[in-house]
């Protein structure tokens, strides 16, 4: 279980690289969807069965295969492409790494505190019965949060 | 099968890390979006490392929040990054710099 984590923690910040590095789109989002796969598997290994679930079935399944039929939609031309490549290739990372590994130091120091050892599995069960009782309100407003994303999206996307 | 939790803290902290470079970085508002769904996602992991630290079903009830937040945002960012193309026939984010109507 314990190399099982490791090796899909790494593969999935490798496929992560790669998706923010890539000038192809619909390569860079595919390697996305590979990275969350992966993360389905780290959910698992960290005893959260329905998070891995729900990883693969809403997140890798629904909202990024969206993502993936809007882009193809965008028709990219080769002209675009090698722009994009351009754009990539300009000393323009310098600064934001910087910027990143500043704030990397800044947030791990926490981490090395802290007692190390625990681990307890979440079922499905303490999660549906939590979801269902205590967290009624938040499960409303999540449908408000819904609502409101579709009624905005049929006003944006209408012809006009 | 004891993973310490610092682990999968620090994973979440590179993931977040990734996304805040790419959204830093990159200029095709794809890849914008796209890089805002992997930092949501490194949130996600956050909360699945506390719930697996406390043994406490709230993590992945947040978790169920985040994707229905990056649902509901991924398809307004969608949304106008079609209205942005057929308007100015470009994904470039910096063209969109003009509060007004372009004719």
């Amino acid at each position: 279980m314990n190399a099982l984590f490791y090796t899909a923690g790494g593969l999935a910040l490798l496929t992560t690289v790669l998706a923010i590095t890539r000038s192809n789109p619909v390569h860079a989002l595919l390697y996305f969807v590979v990275s969350l796969l992966f993360m389905a598997v780290i959910f698992f290994t960290l005893g959260a069965p329905f998070g891995a679930g729900l990883e693969v079935i809403v997140y890798a399944g629904a909202i990024m295969v969206l993502f993936v039929f809007v882009t193809m939609m965008l028709a990219l031309d080769r002209l675009a492409l090698r722009r994009e490549r351009d754009w990539i290739a300009r000393p323009i990372w310098i600064a934001p790494i910087i910027l990143v590994l500043l704030l990397a130091a800044e947030l791990a120091r926490p981490l090395l505190h802290g007692s190390r050892q625990a681990f307890h599995i979440v079922t499905p069960q303490a999660v549906g019965i939590r979801l269902f009782t205590g967290d009624l309100a938040a499960v409303e407003l999540a449908s408000m949060l819904l609502l409101a994303g579709l009624v905005a999206a049929f006003h944006l996307g209408r012809r006009q | 099968m004891t993973i310490p939790w610092p682990v999968p803290a620090a994973l979440a902290l590179g993931f977040f890390l990734l996304g805040l470079l790419g959204l830093l970085t990159r200029k095709n508002l794809v890849f914008v979006l796209m890089s805002i769904e992997i930092m949501l996602n490194a949130a996600g992991l956050l909360f699945i490392t506390a719930g697996m630290r406390w043994g406490n079903p709230d993590g992945q009830i947040m978790l169920i929040f985040v994707f229905n937040l990056a649902g509901a945002e991924l398809a307004l960012g969608l949304v106008l990054l079609l209205r942005l193309r057929n308007r100015l026939a470009t994904l470039d984010g910096d063209a969109a710099n003009l509060l007004r109507d372009t004719p």
